[in-house]
Parts: structure tokens; C-alpha cells; sequence
């Protein structure tokens, strides 16, 4: 009659976003008041939610939101990639690229030129080398392309249904099954 | 004895087909979807983007090119084959440059429903970002070679449907790509019109008319509430 009343260890969350526009986040953000109920499941760890800047030693469920589009977004995706069990893309930036991918069709030079340089209106114009800013990669990449992945999430941004079912499936320990309305690549 | 004559089995369902059918046409006119994306009833098959294969008696084989036989025992939904095609149609998307969130044609799209269907999430390969020519010189029809997967639809339509021929794949492997049909290769020098069928059967974003889009709002396109297997089970 003494069945073990051991609770399931509570699952360390940690979100970040690199290239992309914070929509993902907002959109997880329309859980509503169900973040209540999540908080009670499971820790946020590194997160722009709660400000933490580094990943505790050990996270479970890393989200990452947006791609790669300078040297501080690998920097960062590497050492989010290191800390978490199970790294999740989120958003069609994080998984394809996404709109920061359309400049891809231009060299990395026209577009600095085209927006410091050529613009209309620009006051002493020239190209930013500031060593605090991050040096811009050639491409616009992935995330895939640089780190292994365990879980994406579809979406521009990803319905806030797609967030729950991912993140209540992986506290239960299964497999999240997204409903064909809630993958969607827009 | 005569019914298994015409009779081949789709996933152990009995399809009944008429002499010269291919396995695609004898399935999809009994209400079966198998994925497709170059093929279209209307026209001959091309046979060149192979979602639509299907193993015949343990062999694969593109169901749209493949005639229908006797006895045969065909697999379509089968787990390899479905990652397969699942395969292919993520080579179709890093191949090209989708930005679904902002496609004029997203949700009424059937590269992207198919990709639905298969389950595809990710595209898992890395991206070409290939940089290809935009037409965009007529004044109501708009090229847009970033989306198109070669499929040759619009090029048997204008040829066929329109009794124009406006269109032409050229370039091998890799490099092949959509060309228009006119001393310029531009679609301004050309006598397409709005109304053509080649327009209306692209089944991507690639061949649109100008001035209208977004016309349906999310949640109402083709393919929002509607998965693109409902679309053909329920149509014939
Ligand atoms: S053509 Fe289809 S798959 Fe390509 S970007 Fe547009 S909606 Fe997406
Ligand atoms: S423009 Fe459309 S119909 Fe023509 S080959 Fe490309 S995808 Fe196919
Ligand atoms: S639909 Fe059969 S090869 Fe494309």
C-alpha cells in the first residue's frame, strides 16, 4: 500500500531568439493563462521571459527562435545547443531561414552599401565596424545547418497550440503529434 | 474471374481501372489520393518530380506514367515510401526560395499541401538560396522562378490547353529552369493572358496574376481547414 509517490522532475525550459522578430514569443505568450499552469511544470531557465542571459548547466527543453545571421547568433545557438537535452526550432527563421533570408539573393556588400551608403537621406555615410557589433555572416542560415535538432515547430509564428502540445507531451514523455491545422510553414 | 481482369489492389484495396489508364488516373478517378505534383488529369503526364511513387509488385515506379495492370499489387502509403516522398519534397523546397510566410500563394498552395500531407515539418537539408530571374515585364502575369519546381504543368497547358506554347524547360539537372517563349524570353513579348489555364494549373506561387492576392483570409484558403487528400476523395 506504500506505492512510491515520486513526482516527475520538474523540466528546466529555456528560450532565445537570434534572427528573427520576437513574433514566436509573443505567439507562446498566447498560451494565456495557461503559463500559470506551465510554471507550475516546469522551470524557466535563460529566457528574454524571466532575463536570465546564460543556460543553467543542465536545461531540458531548449526553444530557439530565428536563424543565423551573424556571428553572435552561432556563438549563442552553439552554447544553447550545448546546454539543452532537447533543442526545439521554432518559426519558419529558426527552420528555413525565413524573411531575413530574402537579402540570400544579394551579396552581403550590396546590402550594407544599399543601407548605409546609397540610401537616401544618410548623414555621413559609411559601412558600421564597431567591433561591439556582431560581423554579419554571408548568408542567412538555419539553425539546422549548424547544430543538430530534436523538434521543430512550423510557423510564422507557430500557434500558441503548437507551443502546448510540444512542451505538455514532452513533461508526460511523449512524442508531440502536431494536428494537421496547428503546421502550418505561414 | 473477369473482375480481377481490370482490377489492381491500392493498399490491399480493390481499384478498378479501364484499358490504358495509369495507376494514378485509374486511383484518383476511385476516390484514392496518391501525392502528385506535375501531374494534372487534364494533360500528359511528364513524370518528373516522382512524388507519386508507388511500388508495383515490389518495384517503384512513378503511378502517373505507370499503366494500370491486372493483379497488380500496388503500395502507396507504405512508411518508406511516404519518407521518401517526404524527401523529395523538401529537396523541392531548399532547391528553390520559399518564404511561405509571405507567398502570395501560401495556403492555396500544392507544393505546400503536399508537404502537409506527407507530414513534412522541417526541411532538415541545407538551403541553395539560389539567385533566379524574376519576369516580372507583363502587365497583368508575374514569373516568379524562386518557386518554381520545373514541374512543366504551365508548359503543356500553354501548349495544349492554350494553343500558345509559351513555355519551355531548358538546362539540365540542377540547372534546369522555366523559359518563356518570346524573342525576348520575357512574358511582355508574349501574348499571354490572364485567363490561360497554364496560369491556373501551376501549383506553386510561381506563375501568378498581378494585382490579386491574399484575397481569402487565413483560415479560409484552400488548404487551411482542408487537408489535399479530402480535396480528391471527395471530388470524384
Ligand atoms: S510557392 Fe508554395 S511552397 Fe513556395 S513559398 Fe509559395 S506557398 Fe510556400
Ligand atoms: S511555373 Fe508553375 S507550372 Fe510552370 S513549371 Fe514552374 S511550378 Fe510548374
Ligand atoms: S506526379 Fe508522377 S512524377 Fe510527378
Amino acid at each position: 500500500m506504500n506505492a512510491p509517490t515520486e513526482q516527475p522532475a520538474r523540466l528546466t525550459v529555456a528560450t532565445c531568439s537570434l534572427a528573427g522578430c520576437f513574433g514566436c514569443h509573443m505567439s507562446f505568450l498566447d498560451v494565456d493563462e495557461r503559463i500559470v499552469e506551465l510554471a507550475q511544470l516546469v522551470t524557466f531557465d535563460r529566457s528574454p521571459l524571466t532575463d536570465v542571459k546564460h543556460c543553467s548547466e543542465r536545461v531540458d527543453v531548449g526553444l530557439i527562435e530565428g536563424g543565423l545571421c551573424n556571428v553572435e547568433n552561432v556563438e549563442v545557438l552553439r552554447e544553447f545547443r550545448a546546454s539543452c537535452r532537447y533543442l526545439v526550432a521554432v518559426g519558419s527563421c529558426a527552420i528555413t531561414g525565413g524573411v531575413p533570408a530574402v537579402r540570400n539573393k544579394f551579396t552581403l556588400e550590396s546590402c550594407l552599401r544599399e543601407a548605409y551608403i546609397d540610401a537616401p537621406g544618410i548623414d555621413n555615410p559609411h559601412i558600421p565596424c564597431d567591433p561591439e557589433i556582431p560581423l554579419l555572416l554571408n548568408k542567412v542560415r538555419p539553425i539546422h545547418e549548424v547544430v543538430r535538432v530534436d523538434y521543430v515547430l512550423p510557423g510564422c509564428p507557430p500557434p500558441a497550440e503548437a507551443f502546448w502540445e510540444l512542451l505538455t507531451a514532452l513533461i508526460a514523455g511523449r512524442e508531440p503529434e502536431l494536428a494537421y491545422e496547428h503546421r502550418r510553414f505561414d | 474471374m473477369s473482375e480481377t481482369k481490370n482490377t489492381f489492389t491500392l493498399d490491399g484495396q480493390p481499384v478498378v481501372f479501364e484499358a490504358g489508364q495509369t495507376i494514378m488516373n485509374a486511383a484518383l478517378a476511385a476516390g484514392h489520393y496518391i501525392p502528385h505534383l506535375c501531374h494534372h488529369r487534364e494533360f500528359k503526364p511528364h513524370g518528373s518530380c516522382k512524388v507519386c511513387t508507388v511500388r508495383v509488385n515490389g518495384w517503384l515506379s512513378a503511378s502517373c506514367t505507370t499503366p494500370a495492370s491486372a493483379g497488380a499489387k500496388v503500395e502507396s502509403e507504405a512508411p518508406d515510401i511516404q519518407e521518401a516522398r517526404r524527401r523529395i519534397v523538401q529537396m523541392l523546397f531548399i532547391e528553390g526560395n520559399h518564404f511561405c510566410p509571405f507567398c502570395v500563394k501560401s495556403g492555396n498552395c500544392q507544393l505546400q499541401a503536399v508537404a502537409y500531407h506527407l507530414g513534412m515539418e522541417d526541411t532538415s537539408l541545407p538551403h541553395r538560396f539560389p539567385s533566379r530571374a524574376m519576369d516580372a515585364s507583363h502587365p497583368d502575369v508575374v514569373l516568379d522562378r524562386d518557386r518554381c519546381i520545373n514541374c512543366s504543368l504551365c508548359v503543356r497547358a500553354s501548349r495544349d490547353a492554350d494553343g500558345k506554347d509559351l513555355f519551355g524547360l531548358s538546362g539540365r539537372g540542377i540547372d534546369t529552369h522555366l523559359v518563356v517563349n518570346s524573342s525576348t524570353g520575357l512574358l511582355k513579348d508574349t501574348n499571354i493572358d490572364a485567363n490561360d489555364r497554364a496560369i491556373q494549373v501551376c501549383p506553386t506561387g510561381a506563375l501568378l496574376v498581378k494585382r490579386r492576392g491574399y484575397e481569402q483570409p487565413i483560415g479560409e484558403r484552400r488548404f487551411d481547414a482542408q487537408a489535399i487528400e479530402c480535396e480528391f476523395e471527395s471530388k470524384y
